[in-house]
Formats: C-alpha cells, structure tokens, sequence
C-alpha cells in the first residue's frame, strides 16, 4: 500500500512562503511527477512528503494515516537524492544494507535482499567496492538499491537524473520505468525536466510557485492544458503563442500552437513569414520563422523539408489544434 | 531547513562553547577594567582605593607607553611586510617546476613548528650573540667588526626572529593559493600577448588577494601579543627600545607588582586590537563570503 | 630546443629552491648539529660543520641536570587535553553550525574569532590573581583550561569548515533509512568527519605544544611544559651552546615530526577553508 494524501499542506520560510497550501492525491502504485520550473517549489513538496521539513500547517496522510508530525524514518518512505547521497565510506553492499541494519534485520536476511536488489540493477559485481569508485549511472543505481530493499511503501525521487549525462539520462529514465512497472509501488518522482515527466508519469503534477497548475496525465495536459503556463510548459519545443489580430479573429487575447500542428506551404496559408533559422535533424526539420506581424515562431515540418535561410514560407494551423486563450492566460 | 526538533538541539548544543568564549571574554575583562581605575599594588596589599582614571593618565603620560606602542605597530607591521612580500616571492619560485619539491617544502615549512622560546634562544645565542654567534664569525671573516644585534637594533632582530617563524606560513598558504590559479586563465592572458609581469600584476595577485588576507589576519592574531621572543632575548630592552604593549603590561604588572597600571594598560591593549581587528574583520568579511 | 632551454630553466629553479629552503632550515639544521658537539666544538672558530667528536653526552647531561622527561609529559598532557577538552566541546558546536545554521551563524563564527584577537595583555592581571587565589598557579589542569579557551575559536572555525564540507543530503539519507540521531553520528557522521576531526587535533596540539604566553606566565616549574623549560636556559646556560641545543632539539623534535605529517592539512585548516 502506498497511497499519500496531502490536505492544505502550506510551508513558509520565515516570512516566505513557499507553498501556499496543496491539496494533492495520490493513489497507491501510481508514478507522479512534479514538474515545474526551478524555485516553483516542487522539491519542497517532496520533502515535506518525506518529512524532512516541517510543514507550517496543513495534514499529510500516508496509507490513510496521519504522519504530519512523525519522524522520517516512521514514514515507510525511500528517498533518491539528487546527488545520490551515498555513504562514501562504506562499499555498495553496505550501503545498500544500511536501512536494513538500522531496521535491526539480521545479517544472512540483509544479505538475500542485498543480493536480490543487486541482481535488479546489474549490481552484482560492484558490490564490495567504494562509491567513489563507480560511475554516475552506477551511483544513481546503488541509490536506487538502497532505496528498494527497504520495500518502502512509497519511493521519493528528488531531480535523480540531473547529475547524469544526456545519453545515461535517457537509460537511467527507461530502467526507472521499467523498475516501477516491476515493483508497482508508489513513485513520486520531482524533475523539472517536461520530457522525464511525459515519459514517466501516470500522472503529473504541475507547479509554479507553489501553486498546483493542473494535474493530470500526459496525454491530458499535452491536449487541454488548464492554462497558458501549462501549455507553454508541457510539450518540445514549447507551444507558440500568437497575439493581437490573429487571436482577435477567433475571439481570444492570445492563441496557441504547437510546433507540429502547422500546415507549411511554400506558395499559400493563413500566416506568412520568412525562415530564419531551418535545424535539419533528420527526422525532423525545425523552422525558426518571423512573422510578418513581427512574431517569432518554431514550427515542424517534415525530415527533409526543402527550405534554407531566406526563404518566404505560409503557415496555416491545422483544424482543432488552435488553443485560445483569455487575458489572465486562462483556457477558453 | 529543517525540522523545528532538529533547530533547537542545534541551539542547545551550541550554547557551550558560546557561554564559555563569553564567559573567558567578559570575566577577566571585566576585572581588568574595574583594577584600573584602582591604586592596587601586589607589594601593598590592604591599600586598594578608587583613584579615577590616575593609572590612564600615568600609563598615557608615561614616555615607555608610546614607546611600547610604536614597537608594536613595528613588530606586526615589519613582520607582516617581510613575511607577505618573501612569501609570495617564495610561493612564486616553489611553484615553478621542481625536483624535490616535497622535501624542500618540509624543509620550509619546519620553522613554523619551533617553539618561540627555542627560536628565540637559538637566534640570541648562536647566531646573534656577538663574540660566538655565527654572524659575527662571518662578519669577522670578511674583515668587518661584528654587530652586536641585541643591543644595537634590539626590535629589527625581534622582528627577523618573529618573521622567520612566519614566513613558511606565509607562503605554504600563498602557494597553495597560486596553484589553484587555473591554468587556463594564464594561457589566455598568454595568448592576449600579456608578458611575465602584466600576468603577475592582472592574474596571480588578484588571486591571491584573498589568501594574503587570510594571512595578514591570522598574523596579526598572533603578532599582536609577540611575547617570549621578547622575554627570552632582550628582556624588552635595552631600555623600551624593544618592549611592545603586551610585554609593558607584563614587567609592570608581574615585575613592578602595579597592577593598576597593568590593568590600565591592558585596557589600552584591548583598544587597540580592537580597533585593528574592526578593521581586519571588515576586510576578511568581505573577501570570505 | 625548447626542451633544453626548459631542462636549464628547471635545474636553475631547482638549484634556488633547495638554496632558500637550506637557508630557511639552516637555524634548526645548526641547532641539531651543535648538540652533537662538546662545548668547545660548539663554539670553535671557524664553525665546524660536519668534522667533529660527535657525542651524545649533551643530551645525558640535559637529561641528568634537569628532569626534562617531567617537562615534556607537561607538554604532552596539556597541548593533548587542552585539545580533547576543545573538540568535546566544539564538536557539537561545530555540527549545529555546519548542518542548521541560522542567520547569525557567520557573525557567531566571526564573534569567537574575535575574542581570539584580544590580547592577552588585557587579562593577565586577573587571571593571575585569580589562579593565584584559587591555588591554580603552576598546575596542569589550571594551564590546560586557559589554553583550551584560548583555542577553542580556531577548533571550532576548523571543525565547521570540515563539516560543512560534508553534503547534508548524506545525513537527510541516513534519516530517511531509519536511524536515529544517535545512529546517524555513529554510522555516518563520524567516519565522515575523522579525517577532519584528526587534523585539527593534530594543529591544535601544535599550537598548544608552543604557545609561549600563558605558559610562561602561570607555570614555574611543576607544571612547567617545554616552553617555560627551555626559557630558563636563557640565561647563563645559554652560553652552553651544546646544552642548550641538546635541550632544544628534543623540546621541538617531537612536534616537528607531528608537523611534517600534517603539513598538507595545516594549510587547509588554518585558513579556515578560505584557500584550497
């Protein structure tokens, strides 16, 4: 079991408030992601899930329970750090053992679960040496291994896959996936990266200072995001926004496109622009075009989408995929 | 950040070490301050009576005070510049390529661990004392007549003996500043055409600036109160010629037996290294953070 | 060619280096030598520097003319416990400041800075007088006390400076995986912080074993450590300059090795992390 429940949960620093009161629930074996820009308070949320900080008012339940007040270790939670926080002198095993021996387990059944853990994340042979021995990828899975023998009820992720670089980030994502799919055990998991959140999450949570935005899967936030925010946030590269008459013709302060939702035309369309920028990557060709109403955008076009620097180009938006928006960023 | 538990167990164990530095700061303090303004001498006890600000007066008219407090602005001042300026000489030379640069660093670095009484005695005797030291063994090699250092420049000897003790620390710290100047930095001055002197000027002092502070603080701290250097070779004299502030309280207190007068003293002591250590403390402030 | 040119570069370097530094040495180089000499060799002119009776009947007659062994274990026990008695009580400070630091962290560490910049002129007199009217003049546990409070600044700035080097994310760790305060110290703070609690052992000891003003001020022979020992040779031993080196050497050659191995750490601790 592992379900949280968070009911007007507000923290302030001193005078700052930081989060101004959250209600949030999440159910048990479901994969959350908090997502927001930095400073928007996401990794405040999970330590206070995790009780690390005090919350300044408010009431947190872990499987119906009431631990606002206990202690972190009471909580039945694992947390991965950010910057894997490996006891540097002690090997991969016993760093993996620790929770156990602090829990008072005896040595041969540590060991069976050390061993088992290990053998999930590729581990095995790693075991007796030191952490500042391993590479990033290979610290991030003991913090990980750590985290798991414990059987917590939940798993805590603060921004785990920042340290790593971009090629082991995109493994590290798909073996946390895959280890959520095998244990289905409650995963909260704090990035401020929208990919990671996308591709991971069941659900996601949306925050800028402190606010929740909009919850919601993937899918929902990528096709009716609640908000201008969310919208601009949520999808790569970010939706492009249109104001003045464009947006007057269909009733709105602003409206939004995404990159790939543009019909290109090189002879006809609605909007009408000069290429600046063409990025061929292959499968894709990003536009970088300025409108002649003086906007900037970034549209998609097909992997070898015949345009150069210079050229005259028409967009038009397809069908369906116009989002307006009103004069406070709201979804109409 | 954390929890409020956790905060006041930090408060709560703090709280010694706090107590005690005050308690170690006020009580003698306060003590001093009050004999001060007390005729109180050891050799007449039962005599104590409040006598106002006579013992400032007498200490403050007294030629030995303005003596005793030039020599110490001269002690640090003297040290701080010998030790600093050979310092970054020394970190300069011992950050070129060297073979056998840990031993020469051992070698170095050992004045810094001798006691000041073993320092002191071993510079008065066997160096500076003018019919056996070595010095004078040189002079008279050259044909020169041999300098008896204590008696003649009594404070600039004071001064070499303290900035031998110093100057390894100067500039063990001062190379460890200068290598961990990036070196890329330097071959990008190199490239803009800057020579030898404009990367010195532009690259390593600037650099450096906040390990010299660090020197210049730590120093003074400790040249403030030069003590046994002092007791060991010249006694303070001849006459005040090598008596600093610190000694000045000590012959009037524990040989004159005045302690209102010490006391006195002390407190202009007190001042003064206050009024330096403001200033120190701006400076350190601002380059720590 | 290049090559050559930095192969002269580097022997003329080498050559300076190992000039200054003979020079800087030279003192104590001098002082061991000349313990080794009878009295006459001591003061032979022209100095003899390598070609002479090499003896050791100095270092006997130190040994027999004066209890050297009972100043040393003074020195021992009063740099050591003066030390101990510091990180027992700088520890704990050290550890709030480095892990909950509040606002006023950095102007407490300033403040006890401070206090280490009054000069010791300013309280001789009442200390003296107060450790002669409660009989502590002369005594180990009198001396231990004063140096202990006049170092406790610098533990505790070091100790701080080790600490805080130490990511707290380590210790949020340690509490998510169940242990209490007491486990956490045990398991993970501790063998985290005992490569940093060592050396400012060891600096303190070292700036204990040498501390020349309050030992020469509040001990006379009981207590005396190594300091107030050798102060008496100032006058007419000195002029014994093989005893006088005898007597030397062994006050600093313990230290002196104790130096030499952490020199790397003195660095690093006495700045107080403010150069790495």
């Amino acid at each position: 079991m592992g379900s949280i429940t968070l009911k007007q949960v507000r923290k302030a620093f001193g005078d700052v408030e930081v989060i101004p009161g959250v209600d949030l629930q999440i159910n048990d074996g479901e994969f959350v992601v908090f997502v927001g820009p930095s400073g928007c308070g996401k990794s405040t949320l999970l330590r206070l899930i995790a009780g690390l900080e005090d919350v300044s008012s408010g009431q947190i339940l872990i499987d119906g329970q009431d631990m606002t007040q206990a202690a972190p270790s009471r909580r039945k939670l694992a947390m991965v750090f950010q910057s894997y926080a490996l006891y540097p002198h002690m090997s991969v095993r016993k760093n993996i053992a620790f929770p156990l021996k602090m829990a008072g387990m005896d040595a041969a059944q540590q060991e069976a679960r050390v061993k088992h853990a290990a053998g999930i994340l590729n581990l095995t042979d790693y075991l007796d040496r030191r952490p500042g021995q391993l590479s990033g990828g290979q610290r991030q899975r003991v913090a990980i291994g750590r985290a798991i023998v414990r059987e917590p009820s939940a798993f805590l992720f603060d921004e785990p896959l920042s340290n790593l670089d971009a090629a082991l980030r995109v493994n590290m994502r798909v073996e946390i996936s895959e280890l959520h799919k095998k244990l289905a055990t409650t995963m909260v998991y704090v990035t401020h990266d929208q990919v990671e959140a996308m591709t991971m999450a069941d659900k996601i949570v949306v925050l800028r200072a402190g606010r929740v935005e909009q919850v919601g899967s993937p899918l929902e936030l990528y096709r009716t995001p609640a908000n201008r925010f969310v919208a601009g946030f949520i999808g790569s590269p970010n939706m492009n926004f249109i104001e003045g008459e464009p947006a007057a013709r269909l009733g709105a302060h602003a409206i939004g496109v995404r990159p790939e939702h543009f019909a290109m035309s090189t002879t006809e369309g609605l909007l009408a622009g000069t290429v600046g920028v063409a990025e061929h990557l292959g499968s894709d060709t990003f536009l970088h075009i300025d409108l002649d109403n003086g906007s900037h955008i970034v549209a998609r076009a097909a992997g070898e989408f015949p345009v150069h620097h210079g050229d005259r180009i028409f967009l038009t938006p397809q069908e369906g995929r116009v989002y307006r928006f009103d004069q406070n960023g709201l979804a109409l | 950040m954390a929890t409020q538990h956790q905060r006041t167990l930090a408060r709560f164990m703090v709280a010694p070490s706090v107590l005690l530095l005050l308690g170690w700061m006020i009580v003698p303090l306060a003590m001093t301050l009050w004999f001060s303004f007390q005729s109180y001498n050891l050799l007449s006890p039962g005599m104590e009576q409040f006598i106002g600000f006579t013992n400032y007066r007498y200490f403050l008219s007294d030629p030995a005070f303005w003596q005793a407090m030039a020599n110490t602005l001269l002690i640090v001042g003297g040290v701080l510049v010998i030790t600093v300026g050979g310092g970054i000489l020394l970190a300069l030379l011992l950050d070129q390529p060297i073979r056998g640069q840990g031993m020469v660093r051992i070698l170095m670095i050992a004045p810094f661990f001798i006691m000041p009484t073993v320092s002191a005695l071993v510079w008065k005797n066997m160096f500076m004392n003018p019919v056996n030291g070595l010095f004078a063994w040189m002079a008279k090699a050259v044909g020169a007549q041999p300098i008896d250092f204590l008696a003649q420049y009594p404070l600039m000897s004071i001064i070499l003996i303290v900035a031998w003790q110093w100057l390894p620390f100067a500039t063990l710290i001062l190379l460890t500043a200068m290598q961990s100047l990036d070196s890329e930095q330097m071959e990008a001055a190199e490239m803009d055409g800057a020579g030898a002197w404009a990367k010195f000027t532009h690259l390593v002092l600037p650099h450096l600036s906040r390990a010299i502070t660090v020197v210049i603080l730590i120093e003074t701290i400790f040249l403030l109160s030069v003590f046994a250097e002092i007791l060991v070779t010249t006694n303070g004299g001849p006459g005040y010629a090598s008596t600093n502030l610190t000694y000045l309280v000590y012959s009037q207190a524990l040989l004159q037996y005045d302690v209102g007068g010490a006391s006195a003293g002390g407190i202009i002591a007190v001042i003064l290294a206050n009024i330096v250590a403001i200033f120190l403390m701006r400076m350190i402030g601002k380059t720590l953070e | 060619m290049a090559r050559r040119v930095s192969e002269t570069r580097r022997w003329t370097f080498t050559i300076l280096a190992w000039l200054v530094a003979l020079a800087i040495f030279f003192p104590i180089l001098w002082t061991i030598l000349t313990s080794f000499k009878s009295e006459a060799d001591a003061i032979a002119s022209p100095p003899k520097f390598l070609f002479f009776d090499w003896t050791t009947e100095n270092y006997a007659e130190v040994q027999s003319r004066s209890p050297y062994f009972r100043h040393f274990m003074n020195s021992v026990i009063i740099s050591v416990g003066s030390t101990l008695l510091g990180l027992l009580i700088a520890i704990p400070a050290a550890w709030s400041m480095a892990f909950q630091p509040a606002k006023r962290t950095k102007d407490l560490l300033m403040w006890m800075l401070s206090t280490k910049m009054m000069p010791a002129a300013g309280v001789l007199i009442p200390m003296y007088l107060m450790f002669r009217s409660f009989g502590l003049l002369d005594t180990r546990i009198g001396i231990t006390v004063v140096l202990m409070l006049i170092n406790l600044p610098i533990i505790t700035w070091m100790l701080y400076t080790y600490f805080r080097e130490i990511p707290g994310e380590i210790l949020e760790a340690a509490r998510m995986d169940g242990a209490s305060l007491s486990k956490e110290i045990i398991h993970v703070l501790t063998p985290m912080a005992v490569p940093g609690i060592a050396s400012t052992l060891l600096l303190n000891v070292i700036l204990a074993w040498n501390e020349a003003f309050w030992t020469l001020n509040l001990t006379t022979s009981k207590a005396a450590p190594l300091t107030t020992f050798i102060a008496s040779y100032s006058s007419p031993e000195g002029l014994f300059y093989a005893k006088l080196s005898a007597a030397s050497t062994m006050a600093i050659a313990p230290i002196l090795i104790l130096g030499w191995f952490s020199q790397k750490q003195l660095v690093r601790g006495l700045t107080f992390g403010a150069v790495k």
